[in-house]
């Protein structure tokens, strides 16, 4: 046994979690100055901005499922380490990176596109539903890095 | 991400585009009787306040005055804005110049809504203070002053100044780092040009006075447009043809109002692409110009109403509307 393996290992998780949580924080934080923007004129429209405001938190939440599957899978829940190669370590390591880099600079380009929609929202609410489909277009590639990341994660026998 | 700054100014301009007027309500305006139903209109829209009361003048200058405080509110950097303000701080140095040559008071002349006001800007010449002043403004100030003075001739006082502000324009333009206010200013000093060039025409003035009244500026020669200017109105049109002014050519040969409402049309034309920014100043820029040109379109059909004019002459002098 390596003890090295199972530092990779945590710092996949660790990678998917940190990136992808910042991307979103950095997204919902520019939708959310776009949203206070338009709810200090027009107090009515708070529903909808903030529906816009939280399309980029969940690049965050992919982060956190492939962390909690990579913690899960090496046994730092639930209690006994698992005995990892450093070859293994790293590989989970590997695994985890997409979702860390996709989600990190998706969620920033989505919450640029949100703050964009909520001028939609702004100008035409009626048009909301078009408005929300811009910003859910980038959701896509988040997406499709969460299901590598998850399937590789799966993949690797510990 | 720098221009992430403007991402809350914008949204909340955004919100604020709704209320400004479309020219389906400029021309319900323009199908009212009279001009106490023109100014009830623009109340009901949310026009003056409980001072302004239904005084035109007070209405039209507290739409001013609430338009700028929007700006200064959401403006993470005022001095973007600077390009706005020195028409104004240049008419309160040329007003004051000519108060403390003459002696004669009357503090109607200045504006109060600029970074000097004129009592201050008053005090600041007759002092001779030069140093106060920021940028260009210490040596026109001396060198309109002295004229003034010496030579008793108001009009050279007044190139002298106009001239530093649209040399201030360009230069602030250029300092703001901002295409759109760099575009804009480049605009704004190209027009005035032209409608030098077209008003030295019209008195039939030299070279020599074309040349110090106009500021250089990138999208235009100044010195072709002097050529043209002094070879007659169809050369200044057939100039401008060339250039991206074109459309004021079509202008010119149809009337001065048309020309006139061509100038403000072009600088709306400007900043109409700014309504699809999100991370810019564009949009504080574009909002605030329109609400200029919607009350200076106000302004106009009232001026047209109390006066009896036809509706055909009120439009021929319509500003084309933002939204």
């Amino acid at each position: 046994m390596s003890e090295l393996g199972i530092v990779y290992a945590l710092l996949g998780a660790a990678v998917a979690v940190l990136l992808s949580g910042t991307g979103s924080a950095i997204g919902v934080g520019i939708a959310g100055q776009a949203a206070s923007g338009v709810v200090t004129e027009d107090p009515s429209k708070f529903a909808k901005v903030l529906i816009i405001q939280l399309l980029p938190g969940t690049q965050g939440l992919y982060g956190l499922l492939i962390g909690f599957i990579t913690l899960s899978k090496i046994g730092v829940l639930g209690g006994g380490l698992a005995d990892l190669s450093v070859q293994t370590g790293l590989l989970i390591l590997a695994a985890c990176l997409p979702i860390g880099v996709v989600g990190l600079l998706s969620a920033i380009a989505q919450g640029k596109t949100a703050a964009a929609a909520i001028g939609i929202v702004a100008k035409k609410p009626d048009q909301f539903g078009k408005a929300m489909l811009f910003p859910a277009m980038v959701e896509t590639y988040a997406i499709l890095a969460l299901l590598i990341s998850f399937l590789a994660v799966s993949g690797i026998q510990v | 991400m720098s221009n992430i700054k403007y991402t809350y100014a914008v949204a909340r301009i955004r919100a604020l585009e709704v209320s400004l007027f479309s020219d389906a309500f400029i021309e319900q305006l323009l199908a009212c009787k009279s001009a106490d139903q023109v100014l009830q209109s623009v109340m009901e829209k949310g026009w003056g306040d409980m001072d302004s009361g239904t005084d035109v003048e007070a209405v039209l200058k507290c739409e001013e005055e609430k338009a700028w405080a929007v700006i200064r509110d959401v403006a993470p950097d005022m001095s973007v804005f600077d390009v706005l303000s020195y028409p104004k701080l240049y008419h309160n140095l040329k007003a004051a110049v000519k108060e403390v040559s003459t002696g004669v008071k009357n503090p109607a002349m200045f504006y109060d809504d600029c970074p000097i006001p004129g009592e201050e800007m008053y005090r600041i010449i007759e002092n001779r203070e030069f140093s106060r002043l920021p940028g260009n403004m210490s040596r026109t100030a001396q060198e309109a002053l002295d004229t003034l003075l010496h030579t008793g001739d108001g009009q050279l006082c007044d190139i002298i100044v106009d001239r530093a502000a649209l040399d201030a324009i360009e230069e602030a333009g250029k300092k703001s780092g901002e295409p759109i206010i760099e575009n804009y200013a480049d605009t704004t000093v190209a027009i005035a040009d032209i409608k030098i060039a077209v008003r030295s025409q019209k008195t039939g003035k030299n070279a020599d006075f074309m040349r110090s009244a106009m500021a250089e500026c990138e999208s235009l020669s100044i010195d072709q447009l002097i050529r043209a200017a002094l070879s007659g109105m169809e050369e200044i049109a057939q100039y401008l043809e060339g250039t991206s002014y074109a459309g004021g050519a079509d202008a010119l040969r149809e009337s001065p109002s048309a020309f006139e409402r061509w100038c403000d049309n072009r600088m709306i034309e400007t900043l109409k692409s700014q309504k699809y920014e999100t991370f810019s100043v564009g949009p504080l820029l574009g909002y605030l110009i329109a609400r200029e040109n919607e009350i200076k379109t106000v302004r106009i059909i009232l001026t047209g109403k109390q006066n009896g004019f036809t509706d055909d002459a009120i439009r021929e002098r319509i500003r084309e509307m933002y939204v």
